[in-house]
């Protein structure tokens, strides 16, 4: 054990990661949150009502590679914004933990500068009354990496013109920028710290197309130079398969199906992918008409039995609707973790674990 | 040639401000027939909404008509007052917006809203308009429409919100639908079904729709023409076939590059640099000149208008006659 871990550090000797021997940044090992949205104990004893509980994510695991991008996807009320909360801190599990280059997440918090996030929303994100400046310099001196001084405004500048602003803009206010050089700054305030692993929840959906494809391009630069590794949480599969490495599917707070981007999008396993992937609508195929599937996401305060999915999907039996699939590898069948192979996948459902499902390439 | 539904000739919007008059709209002429699907797409801030906004006189003061002219099967209706306009939206003109909360009142329940809309603009008793409203919520899909009807709108989700938001856009049999963003604040698997919707129950009715939406997915599955605007102006319109896949304005072809692909692994996205000119600081001569990579001189002194680029028009002096080889 100890002579392989040496061995590691040997290969990549050279490289800035020699002191981080751990393959995986990131390892997420049964992550649960659950909120409590019941009434209070009093209203519930006169009323009779039972407690309400949301399980917002729900037993999720999941790792990370250092250098590589994980993208969640998933329909508003996936849980997937409450995941990336979780993974920076923003909320504390109910269950399981985060393991962040092998130290556990929670024992590092609050202040962990290796950690960072980038919001949806860069008009909500950014305090208007603060300059540029102000915005990026907050996280050097909240973590003690600089002082007040030419130093500072130094390193503001270096990392504004990092993201393709001007070293310039420092004086100016967020009003004073769009919404794509908002999301730069952002970034710029995100990448101060230095920080290995950036959660983006949702990064580019409040920006036109022209201008997400610049942020995005500079989200791509910008990983290849630092060996960043990014969650990125987005609800489209298109830019998800443009970012990502590998892809988790979230449904109602579970991971149904988890899988290196190339196998994901030319296999996809579970109905709920299936779905979501021919749902898009398709550029090529101009005046195409589709039979989408029916249904909603259902009430997660009410969640169905057994497989979540089950009321919405075509394949799914009395099995189905009485016992909820385990998150297990698509290869062998063998149990997670047991096969970490660049090209399998692992997904939550009967149909395809007893093979009642068919695909093309199999 | 089929007689238009609509025409919009040269409509001019403007904006008086303290520093001197913004124009919004500038110069947009479009055409929809009986029963087609126009897709208006551009980014935020081109003129895509203002443009839906117009044409059913919902411009938001100061803003004005101050040039141009829009016809409604033959009738010109930009300088109809007020009330003469409260006659043809939702009679002549039903309209979606992006938001369905916003557009329902959730004071009062879903049947109500529908019972009125139908009897402000149709001839029926009471009796026969609440008939009328259930036919309605059961053509766009909401399941026990007998009994929903009575329901107010916060106990509808999301997409079910958005069916009975075309329910009473649809109510008054209009002959021309306006939907601004309807999918935009729904999730996919929803919004393939609103859309497989809007277009079935427009094309089951012969009513045209203007669909207004930033999304390419949804313009390439919905529309048979579209209108790509930048700017305050269209720089490109035509059948959406050759719009997609054979763009002829640089910006088009910038815009198509820049989208994500679901169905291929791009090595990098191609970027249009810069962002589009804020309305007071509007380039002189071609408004895309700054940032197109096939500016020549004649770009930066002369405003293209459209001009025939094969099947479709492009407002690019690329496809000037003298120009072209």
């Amino acid at each position: 054990m100890k002579s392989a871990t040496s061995a590691e550090i040997k290969s990549t000797g050279d490289s800035t990661s020699s002191t981080h021997p751990a393959k995986h940044l990131v390892q997420v090992e049964g992550l649960s949150k659950t909120f409590d949205l019941s009434a209070s104990w009093l209203s519930r004893l006169l009323s009779g009502r039972q407690a309400s509980l949301l399980h917002a994510v729900d037993n999720v695991s999941f790792t990370i590679a250092r250098g590589t991008t994980l993208a969640i996807v998933g329909e508003s009320g996936c849980g997937k914004s409450t995941l990336a909360r979780l993974l920076v801190g923003l909320h504390s599990p109910t269950e399981g933990r985060v393991l962040f280059d092998g130290t556990d997440n929670a024992v590092a918090r609050p202040l962990n500068q290796r950690i960072q996030m980038i919001f949806q929303d860069p008009y909500a994100s950014l305090d208007p009354r603060w300059t540029v400046g102000d915005i990026v310099a907050e996280p050097l001196l909240e973590h003690g990496l600089a002082r007040p001084g030419p130093e500072l405004q130094h390193r503001v500048s270096a990392l504004l013109e990092s993201v393709g602003l001007s070293g310039s803009d420092l004086s100016r206010f967020p009003h004073q920028f769009s919404g794509g050089q908002r999301q730069r700054i952002s970034i710029a305030r995100a990448l101060a710290t230095e920080p290995d692993f950036l959660v983006c929840d949702e990064p580019t959906s409040a920006l036109d197309v022209s201008v997400q494809a610049q942020v995005l391009n500079l989200m791509r630069d910008l990983q290849r130079d630092r060996g960043l590794t990014y969650l990125f949480i987005s609800h489209n599969l298109a830019v998800v398969r443009y970012v990502a490495d590998s892809v988790g599917v979230m449904y109602l707070g579970r991971l149904v199906e988890w899988a290196p981007k190339s196998r994901l999008f030319s296999r996809p396993q579970h109905p709920y992918t299936r779905m979501l992937l021919d749902a898009i609508p398709k550029l090529r195929d101009t005046g195409r008409s589709r039979t989408p599937v029916q249904g909603e996401v259902p009430d997660p305060l009410n969640p169905p039995s057994g497989c979540a999915f089950h009321p919405r999907c075509p394949l799914a039996n009395e099995r189905c609707e009485r016992e909820r699939p385990q998150l297990i590898s698509t290869d062998t069948g063998s149990d997670l973790g047991s096969n970490r192979g660049s090209n399998s996948g692992r997904v939550a459902c009967h149909a395809v674990q007893e093979g009642r499902i068919g695909f093309s390439g199999t | 040639m089929v007689m238009n539904l609509l025409e919009v000739n040269n409509l001019v919007v403007e904006f008086p401000t303290r520093r001197g008059l913004l124009r919004a709209l500038d110069g947009v002429s479009l055409t929809i027939a009986p029963g087609e699907i126009l897709g208006v797409v551009g980014e935020s801030g081109a003129g895509k909404s203002l443009t839906g906004a117009a044409i059913i006189g919902l411009l938001d003061p100061p803003g004005r008509i101050s040039s141009g002219e829009i016809h409604l099967a033959g009738e010109r209706i930009d300088q109809y007052s007020a009330d003469q306009m409260r006659g043809i939206r939702g009679r002549r003109i039903g309209a979606i917006f992006q938001d369905p909360l916003a557009s329902l009142d959730p004071l009062y329940s879903i049947g109500h809203q529908l019972i009125e809309t139908i009897r402000t603009h149709l001839p029926l008793t009471a009796g026969q308009a609440r008939q009328r409203a259930i036919e309605l919520l059961e053509e766009t899909g909401i399941p026990a429409a007998a009994e929903r009807i009575n329901h107010y709108p916060h106990q509808f989700s999301g997409g079910m919100r958005q069916r009975v938001v075309i329910a009473l856009a649809l109510a008054a049999e209009p002959q021309l639908v306006i939907a601004d963003e309807p999918t935009t604040a729904l999730d996919v698997s929803i919004q393939a079904q609103v859309i497989g919707l809007l277009k079935r129950i427009c094309h089951d009715r012969g009513a045209a729709v203007m669909l207004i939406t930033h999304d390419m997915g949804v313009i390439a599955e919905t529309c048979d023409r579209v209108a790509v605007m930048y700017a305050g102006r269209i720089v490109e319109i035509g059948p959406v076939q050759q719009v997609i896949h054979a763009p002829a304005h640089p910006y088009t072809v910038g815009l198509m590059a820049s989208i994500p692909d679901l169905e291929t692994d791009l090595e990098r996205l191609a970027q249009i640099d810069g962002a589009m000119p804020r309305l007071d600081a509007i380039p002189p001569g071609c408004a895309f000149h700054p940032r197109c990579p096939r500016v020549f001189e004649r770009c930066r002194f002369e405003r293209p208008e459209l001009l025939d680029a094969g099947t479709s028009r492009a407002a690019c002096w690329l496809h000037a006659p003298e120009v072209a080889p």
